[in-house]
């Protein structure tokens, strides 16, 4: 994958599959460490399947028998000098069931890869999953970028879905425009 | 800047259309957004469909969907197009300008692009 935008919208299309309603992307920049935080409250995982996350070879899906998203990541990371931290809560726990992703980056070190278009990646998410919530944020020194659907579905009302293609453009424009006024 | 009262706009705008929409879906356009998919391009791929479905005036009748793996990860990005009453046809190795032929010759014209098939594409 050519650039981070991409491993954030396959990390998080994990967070989809688990059934998230609620889905969180959080990226801070601070002192040359990219910090990303994908947050869900889908069905979560037990600790031996926690365990396994980084293993290649392991994957709950039957059409093929390798899982490649966690360990994509994580070789990302980790070629920075970053780390990757998986936190999860089976659904076993009703109340607080979840997975936390954590993995930074050092945006200074050469193996970094850009982070290209993460406006396009929420805007992919939402057009797949247009039932689920998401929050957005982007915080660097320079800029702040928020974005919660749930504000807009409460302007929005029941009846228009979130991936309605006006909806769809609406999203991109109003994440692209906090990128360039804060710019 | 955009701010969140112009979805006030939107919903009033919209509050007629959707109802003719969700009766819609006689064509759907699944992607395959697996990180096969992902790796090989379909985000692009996908946005294109959205795109171009909606200036060719298709979004009454075409659905433009999501999937995980399909299973022919080698032939990603995978695009498959379901249509009421017919065979489901699959494209392979796909792009956003192929994607906008496809939108243009098979979903606006009936004419599926032959080139782009599983069958006659070389891996």
């Amino acid at each position: 994958m050519k650039d981070l935008s991409l491993y954030i919208l396959d990390i998080a299309m994990n967070s989809v599959r688990a059934g998230a309603k609620n889905i969180a992307i959080l990226l801070t920049e601070e002192n040359n460490v990219l910090t990303l935080r994908i947050e869900d409250n889908g069905c979560g995982m037990t600790e031996e399947q926690v365990e396994k996350l980084s293993n290649p070879f392991f994957t709950t899906r039957k059409t093929r028998k390798v899982g490649l998203g966690v360990p994509f990541l994580r070789m990302l990371s980790e070629m920075t000098g970053g780390k990757v931290t998986v936190t999860s809560r089976p659904e076993a726990d009703f109340e607080n069931h979840g997975t936390e992703v954590v993995a930074t980056f050092h945006t200074d070190h050469i193996d970094f890869i850009p982070l290209g278009d993460v406006v396009e990646t929420v805007v992919t998410l939402i057009q797949g999953n247009p039932d689920s919530d998401y929050v957005f944020r982007h915080k660097t020194d320079k800029l702040d970028v928020n974005m919660d659907t749930r504000e807009m579905r409460a302007i929005l009302g029941e009846e228009i879905p979130l991936n309605a293609y006006e909806v769809l453009a609406f999203i991109r424009e109003f994440l692209l425009g906090q990128y360039e006024n804060e710019n | 800047m955009k701010t969140l009262a112009e979805l006030a706009a939107i919903r009033e705008q919209m509050k007629d259309k959707v109802a003719i929409r969700t009766g819609s879906g006689a064509v759907r356009v699944v992607v395959g957004m697996a990180t096969c998919g992902i790796t090989a391009g379909a985000r692009p791929v996908l946005n294109a469909f959205v795109e171009e479905v909606t200036k060719a005036g298709l979004n009454d009748k075409v659905m433009v969907t999501q999937t995980g793996c399909i299973g022919i990860c080698q032939y990603e990005p995978v695009v498959e197009i379901y249509e009421d009453g017919k065979e489901k046809v699959t494209y392979v190795k796909m792009t956003a300008e192929k994607a906008k032929e496809v939108v243009e010759k098979h979903l606006k014209g009936g004419e599926a692009v032959s080139q782009y098939l599983i069958g006659n594409t070389e891996l």
